[in-house]
């Protein structure tokens, strides 16, 4: 047993390498003279280089390791990928906010490095348990980094709320987990699976457990009936933490919901799929007519962070492979758009994050004509506007919808985007219509900060013009997937 | 249920034991006086009269030291099985032991280097010297 | 022996008591507690199956489930005292700077 373990060690070194440099970084911030600890931002990014050179060294790896419990195909590494990228925008982004901010930069960028792996974990668990533990790890990391700005009463609720409502929600899906762990008799998915088929498994136990998994992750992911911690949390957090909540947590919870639904559960998924039917009908209403009226940005954003988990769930509902590679399409195109967005509203919003409404960006588009470009880029492609890559995916997902015949749900979801372009362009209306008022002070920009905005526009345009590559390699990636 | 029965002796023993406090309590109160006074209402502090309220802020320290106390109290939880039969997992589980260890020492040490560990941080002793 | 299905009972009111004490109680530690409660009623589930089927690693995961509530509670813990610093309340009530 333990010759054949050490073997199985490389499928899992992305992780080991960003543990060991989240650590690193912890002790460099403590035993490093003050001067130095900027370097932890250039280590950070370092490890996801050297984590992206990890896993894309896996490619064309599959099958299951460590008794089954870690699975390395095709899905589990277009996820890490984007993970990866989430991260690495992240931690560029936080930079210059945790200098302004005087926050510290290498427990910062530490946690981040250990959210990652949470949800690494959780993109290649080929078991229950293993997806709770790198929930817990993601969701530990990131209630930290909510509260990080820790003498500021916003950030420290923010952190409450998403705690209590967090590890309430877990608390659920380890029952769930529970269940189905008595009802088969083993945590393993495939297993779970072959037990369901062989008829050898409590149906009545199984049906709780997929509801009880559901609203597990449902909390995670931000869908209605279980999204009203939301844009408290996200209002309240740092900014660019408010930008990893919405893609980061986001990605992984749909990523493992599409792998235990599909590989497990996939008779009992049949039987609650009008529940998810109609959850991603009300989460993409109840997003974007809240965004409508919202003056504050990072609560309007939180609103649309809320409708775009209503697309993504059309993409669960469809339970093809279309639908899966529309999935992780959606999901890295969104992570771009929406931390690009996050990135300007954060430099926008100046020191203490004062500056987050509407009528703060009234001008911008005279004032500083690079920034307003790039935001609107992010907000149309938010809005699914086509040659931008929120086009694209919006436009997979909606085709796969079509293809299982969920014919209403496409209709919903076309019209709601048609709703979401309301609110998007308002705020282009504010920064090109309206006057700067006349106390404007100019926004600092920084290095870090316009690496992330002009990679985000980068990729937004590169994947919105020729979607093609992208949307082939998530089809390839999605093939071998059981 | 046969095997059931062997919990009747609890039962019996539950019951016997509420019955005992509802009767001698019901006793008491029908047999008892009634003089209450302010004295006797007051909560009893070892004959003393009690001075400020009871709800007083402990120092957030006894809270920090509990937390360290936590990370190494759940650490035995994993290092007794692995103790009980790493000789039989050999050299492969052993390492993995050492580098959980290693990880927890890790976190120590950072407690240790920011000053946690010492009642009086480094930094509000020099206030308190001013004082 | 005591039948499985006693110790699910017994592990479901725990749980419901859990949910419903977090849906009801004001005082952000009571809630906190409750939130213990539902992670034990499930580790008691755990243990229950894993005894029943005579398999070992339903017991391992309560040891898990273990570590990651005292990792919970270290953290959230930290929260709860960050936020009475600057509020000077536990009432859930009264930490409402955001509301839509």
């Amino acid at each position: 047993m333990d010759g054949s373990l050490a073997l199985e060690i490389p499928q899992i070194f992305p992780e080991i390498a960003l543990s060991v440099f989240g650590i690193a970084i912890l002790l460099l911030d403590t035993f490093l003279p003050k001067s130095k600890r900027h370097a932890a931002t250039g280590i950070a990014l370092a490890a996801i280089a050297l984590t992206a050179v990890f896993t894309l060294g896996l490619v064309g790896e599959d099958g299951t390791f460590f008794s089954g419990m870690i699975v390395v195909d095709g899905f589990s590494i277009f996820l890490r990928i984007t993970f990866l990228v989430v991260g690495a925008l992240t931690v560029l982004a936080s930079s210059s906010y945790a200098t302004r901010e005087n926050l510290a930069v290498g427990e910062f960028q530490a946690l981040v490095l250990f959210a990652i792996v949470g949800m690494n974990l959780m993109a290649a668990s080929n078991e229950l348990i293993m997806i709770f533990l790198g929930l817990e790890t993601l969701s530990i990391a990131s209630y930290i980094l909510l509260g990080i700005k820790r003498s500021d009463a916003k950030s420290n609720e923010a952190a409450l709320k998403y705690f209590l409502l967090g590890s309430f929600s877990s608390a659920f899906m380890l029952y769930g987990i529970a269940l189905a762990y008595g009802a088969t008799r083993t945590t393993n998915l495939e297993a779970i699976g072959r037990e369901i088929a062989a008829g050898s498994a409590g149906m009545t136990l199984i049906y709780v457990a997929v509801g009880l998994l559901f609203v597990g992750f449902g909390f995670k992911v931000a869908v209605v009936p279980f999204h009203v911690w939301t844009p408290d949390v996200y209002e309240g957090a740092p900014t660019p933490i408010s930008a990893f909540m919405s893609v980061g947590p986001k990605a992984a919870g749909f990523a493992v919901l599409v792998r235990v639904l599909m590989v497990a559960f996939p008779a009992a998924y049949a039987k609650w799929l009008g529940l998810v039917w109609l959850s991603a009908v009300l989460t993409m209403f109840v997003g974007n007519c809240v965004a409508l009226v919202q003056s504050n940005i990072k609560r309007m954003l939180a609103y649309s962070s809320i409708a775009h988990a209503g697309y993504i769930l059309v993409a669960v509902a469809t339970r093809n492979q279309e639908g899966v590679a529309a999935l992780l399409f959606y999901t890295l195109t969104y992570a771009l758009m929406n931390i690009g967005a996050f990135t300007i509203v954060s430099l926008v919003s100046r020191q203490g994050d004062r500056k987050t409404y509407l009528d703060d960006y009234a001008g911008l588009g005279f004032k500083q004509p690079g920034l307003a470009a790039a935001l609107s880029i992010f907000l149309l492609s938010l809005a699914g506007i086509p040659l931008t890559a929120g086009f694209a995916g919006k436009f997979f997902i909606f085709r796969a919808a079509l293809e299982s015949k969920f014919v209403w749900l496409a209709i919903i979801g076309v019209l709601n985007s048609a709703i979401s372009v309301y609110y998007y362009l308002r705020v282009i209306v504010v920064m090109y219509m309206k006057e700067a008022p006349d106390d404007w002070s100019p926004v600092a920009m920084s290095s870090s900060a316009i690496a992330v905005i002009a990679l985000s526009v980068l990729g937004i345009l590169q994947f919105g013009i020729f979607p093609d590559m992208l949307i082939s390699l998530a089809r390839s990636s999605v093939i071998g997937y059981r | 249920m046969p095997m059931m029965l062997q919990f009747a002796n609890v039962l019996v023993f539950l019951a016997v034991g509420i019955f005992f406090l509802v009767f001698s309590l019901t006793l008491s109160s029908l047999v008892r006086p009634y003089k209450y006074s302010a004295e006797k209402l007051s909560p009893y502090e070892c004959g003393e009269n009690p001075v400020g309220s009871p709800w007083i802020q402990f120092n957030i320290r006894f809270y920090v030291f509990a937390l360290i106390f936590i990370v190494f109290d759940v650490e035995v939880v994993f290092l007794v099985p692995w103790a009980v039969v790493f000789k039989k997992l050999g050299m492969f589980a052993f390492v993995e032991g050492l580098i959980f260890i290693a990880i927890l020492a890790v976190g120590l040490a950072y407690v240790w280097a920011k000053g946690d560990l010492q009642w009086v941080r480094p930094e509000e002793r020099g206030s308190l010297a001013e004082r | 022996m005591i039948p499985l299905g006693f110790y699910l009972v017994v592990s479901a009111i725990l749980f419901s008591i859990g949910a419903y004490g977090f849906l009801i109680k004001r005082n952000i530690i009571t809630l906190f507690m409750c939130i213990e409660l539902m992670l034990n009623a499930v580790n008691l589930s755990f243990v229950a199956f894993a005894r029943y089927y005579a398999l070992l690693d339903g017991q391992v995961f309560v040891f898990f489930v273990m570590a990651v509530a005292a990792a919970e509670a270290a953290v959230g813990l930290g929260i709860i005292v960050a936020l009475f610093r600057n509020r000077q309340t536990l009432n859930v009530d009264e930490t409402n700077l955001m509301k839509w």
